[in-house]
């Protein structure tokens, strides 16, 4: 990537990606043709991300966190609201601006062995999305492949150029993954629970290495993790998700030192520390399930599980975004 | 590509794979060497029968049955007038002409048949021959005279007033002993056929060949048309080759881009192939072949295209749907479509190659049973009129009551064939199996 690349990506004002009233509902049907309800996995999501800056999306498995993900890469279309990529919907888009849209965008996904075709071997791999954005020249497409490899430090490259997937451990997996992700020189990556398969050794390794991509390229980096010990180090923004919608967002430290939604005080409360303490002492966690996303509770989705429940209000009606602090936004009748 | 090759690699462990290999080999191998010796044209003018066989046995066993049996049949002896020593004295307007063929008879047993062919280049004025049959202890016969045409084949067995003169057949009664009682005994020696003929142009020649017919000819034997097996049973592998192999890859191919084009796209493209698939499924592929040939036409290309029109959406396509369904669903997949991969390229480069493996043991066994099904519609006498192939050999067979009269070689020559055939592919076939599916080795 070369500075001028970077100074014209930087130079588009607002921000890189938003999402507006974005509603992802699958729709279940009964013999084929009788609608009896849908899944509303994505719920009327708003955000905004600026260039450059990496924001974390939060929350338990079933939240809508992955369901958004694939709305952002176009792979559902959304049942209601709009994606916006640098100023453009992407409903707006035609075949090969769709195209050109998806090359912008690098993805990341969970399972690192699932990601890769065992049937390929990683040069063909990497060569797979020149191929299909039209890079003819084979040499061209090699050298990218091998500076690519070197980004994640998968060195020299020669060495898994002719590797197959299952040759690999997971963490070079899930590079030659992150590899594939940067091979078109994306302004953005959108990262789906990057490390939850790793083997606990790698996971900050990974972290460190998307980390280290973004900041080098100047990046937007969304990351998709449940897991919210280690958000703090890798990202400047949280967005906390429950039940397809977003019900906090803040910097990364104003959130997790002042959490202010009942559900991200929840979530704080869960992670382990390294304190021998914790062997006795029992954690109080929100009672319940998740609730089905089939059909969600009337008024505040967390309203069954929380201990601050008001009733007559958070049960009829959805809070409203609110602001009760700088810069922090949350959807709680708490702060009214 | 690579795990593919790998496998192929691994074969070299399985003999039964080596034999599969060597058998297949010498099966291209000679189909190979038959179409470049019998070109197609040329292939299917002999087919046709008629004139290119016309020295040749009717109903002839081949060489080495005879050998097994410990026999001494006679072979097809041509005793030409260009090896005899010819008598010419001319006349004014003409001449006569002794021609004396003679040849050494030393078989145990008589031969089928006696047939003369004349060739004359008179004019206008038709020549005049007296035959007259010399045995090697000196007992004459005359077969009679005749005016000749130009092209002029006396057929002596056939001809019925000698027949009565001597009791017998004339090819038995010709070669037997003197002895009157008794089933008759070959007299071994030198037999001459003598042709007093007269020319009556002073430029007129006549040429001669008597060819007596053997009992065995060649290493496959000749049908009832004369025509000589081995042109059929070396034809039938190219033939059955080009059929089983073009038959299982268009099935296949075809089979396994629309399961593909199915699961990808799913909704109501998946369920038109599905149910397309379910009828087509119940629909038996023989009687419809029939009646394909019956009404339409028995060509073998008219033949190929629909086993492959009834294969496409065969019971294959259920099995291919299973196994790429949860392929279809596999982060691969969706990572392809998130770079941008197109809807074929995802197909064709993502979903198939997945399944290829277990793919490639299925499809080597498919190719036998195109093989024997193209074999069956000739046997029911569908095959391709023109064209030698096995099936066509069985059917003749048949028709011809060929076990009744004892030909078991012309039953079983192409059997065996057909039979190898299929071993081969098999044994390769299981080989393959136990390469691409792990699981079966333990087992």
């Amino acid at each position: 990537m070369n500075a001028s690349a970077r100074e014209v990506r930087s130079s588009v004002p607002g921000p890189v990606l938003s999402a507006r009233d974005l509603h992802t509902w699958f729709e279940l049907r009964q013999w084929g043709f009788l609608r009896v309800g849908s899944v509303r996995a994505v719920d009327g999501v708003n955000f905004d991300l600026q260039t450059g800056e990496a924001v974390a999306f939060v929350g338990e498995s079933g939240c809508g966190k992955s369901s958004l993900a694939r709305t952002l890469l176009g792979l559902h279309q959304p049942t209601r609201g709009e994606v916006i990529f640098e100023g453009r919907s992407l409903g707006t888009l035609d075949g090969a601006e769709r195209k050109a849209y998806l090359a912008r965008v690098g993805y990341v996904q969970q399972d690192p062995y699932g990601a890769l075709p065992p049937f390929m071997d990683v040069r063909r791999i990497l060569h797979e999305p020149l191929i299909v954005h039209g890079v003819r020249n084979r040499a061209e497409r090699d050298q990218r492949a091998r500076e690519a490899l070197e980004e994640v430090r998968l060195s020299p490259p020669e060495d898994f150029l002719s590797k197959f997937p299952h040759m690999l451990s997971g963490g070079q997996q899930q590079r030659v993954v992150i590899a594939r992700a940067l091979i078109l020189r994306p302004a953005m990556i959108i990262a789906d629970e990057p490390v939850s398969m790793l083997d606990a050794s790698v996971r900050v390794e990974i972290l460190q290495l998307l980390r280290r991509i973004q900041i080098d390229h100047g990046l937007t980096l969304a990351f998709i993790t449940h897991d919210l010990s280690t958000v703090r180090h890798f990202a400047e923004r949280i967005f906390v998700m429950y039940a397809g919608r977003i019900v906090e967002q803040a910097e990364v430290n104003e959130l997790l030192n002042h959490p202010q939604h009942p559900y991200t005080q929840a979530l704080l409360a869960a992670i382990s520390d390294p304190d021998p303490d914790n062997a006795r002492q029992q954690r109080e966690v929100p009672p319940g399930e998740p609730p089905s996303l089939l059909k969600p509770p009337a008024g505040c989705r967390f309203h069954p599980r929380c201990n601050r429940m008001i009733a007559g209000t958070c049960d009829r009606e959805y809070p409203p975004d609110l602001e009760p602090r700088q810069g922090h936004g949350t959807a709680c009748w708490l702060y009214r | 590509m690579k795990p593919l090759l790998d496998g192929l690699r691994r074969l070299g462990q399985y003999p039964s794979a080596l034999v599969g290999l060597a058998i297949i080999f010498a099966l291209v191998g000679t189909a190979v060497f038959t179409v470049v010796t019998i070109p197609y044209g040329q292939a299917l003018e002999l087919w046709r029968g008629g004139e290119p066989w016309r020295m040749h046995p009717v109903n002839a066993r081949p060489v080495w049955v005879d050998r097994i049996a410990g026999n001494n049949s006679p072979r097809t002896m041509v005793v030409s007038s260009a090896d005899a020593v010819i008598e010419q004295e001319p006349f004014v307007g003409g001449s006569r002409v002794r021609i004396p063929l003679d040849f050494d008879f030393g078989y145990a047993d008589f031969p089928s048949e006696l047939n003369l062919f004349l060739t004359s280049t008179h004019v206008e004025r038709e020549p005049f021959v007296r035959l007259t049959w010399e045995t090697p202890d000196s007992r004459e016969f005359i077969l009679g005279g005749r005016r000749l045409a130009r092209e002029e084949r006396v057929s002596i067995s056939q001809d019925w007033e000698l027949e009565r003169r001597l009791g017998r057949v004339p090819h038995v009664g010709l070669f037997a002993g003197p002895a009157e009682d008794g089933p008759p005994q070959v007299l071994e020696g030198r037999y001459r056929l003598m042709l007093d003929v007269i020319l009556f142009e002073e430029d007129a020649r006549i040429d001669a060949d008597l060819v007596v017919y053997g009992r065995v000819h060649g290493l496959a034997g000749t049908d009832h048309q004369r025509r000589d097996l081995m042109v059929a049973l070396l034809w039938g592998i190219p033939v059955a080759l080009a059929f089983g192999l073009l038959a299982a890859v268009g099935t296949t191919v075809t089979t396994l881009v629309i399961a593909a084009a199915g699961v990808w796209y799913g909704g109501w493209v998946d369920a038109v192939i599905q149910r397309l698939t379910e009828v087509n499924i119940i629909l038996p592929m023989l009687p419809i072949l029939v009646m394909v040939g019956t009404l339409y036409s028995t060509s073998i290309w008219v033949m190929l295209g629909v086993v492959i029109a009834l294969g496409i959406f065969s019971a294959g396509i259920k099995m291919y749907r299973a196994m790429l369904l949860p392929i279809r669903e596999s982060p691969y997949i969706e990572a392809a479509k998130a770079y941008g991969a197109g809807n074929a390229r995802i197909i064709l480069r993502y979903m198939i190659p997945r399944i290829l493996p277990v793919l490639i043991p299925t499809f080597v066994t498919l190719i036998p049973s195109f093989v024997f099904l193209e074999a069956s519609l000739a046997l029911l006498g569908l095959g391709d009129p023109v064209l030698p192939t096995w099936g066509k050999v069985m059917n003749d067979a048949q028709t011809q009551s060929a076990l009744y009269h004892g030909f078991y070689y012309w039953v079983l020559s192409p059997a065996a064939l057909l039979m190898l055939t299929g071993l081969g592919f098999a044994m390769l076939g299981f080989a393959l199996d136990r390469v691409f599916n792990p699981r079966l080795r333990t087992m």
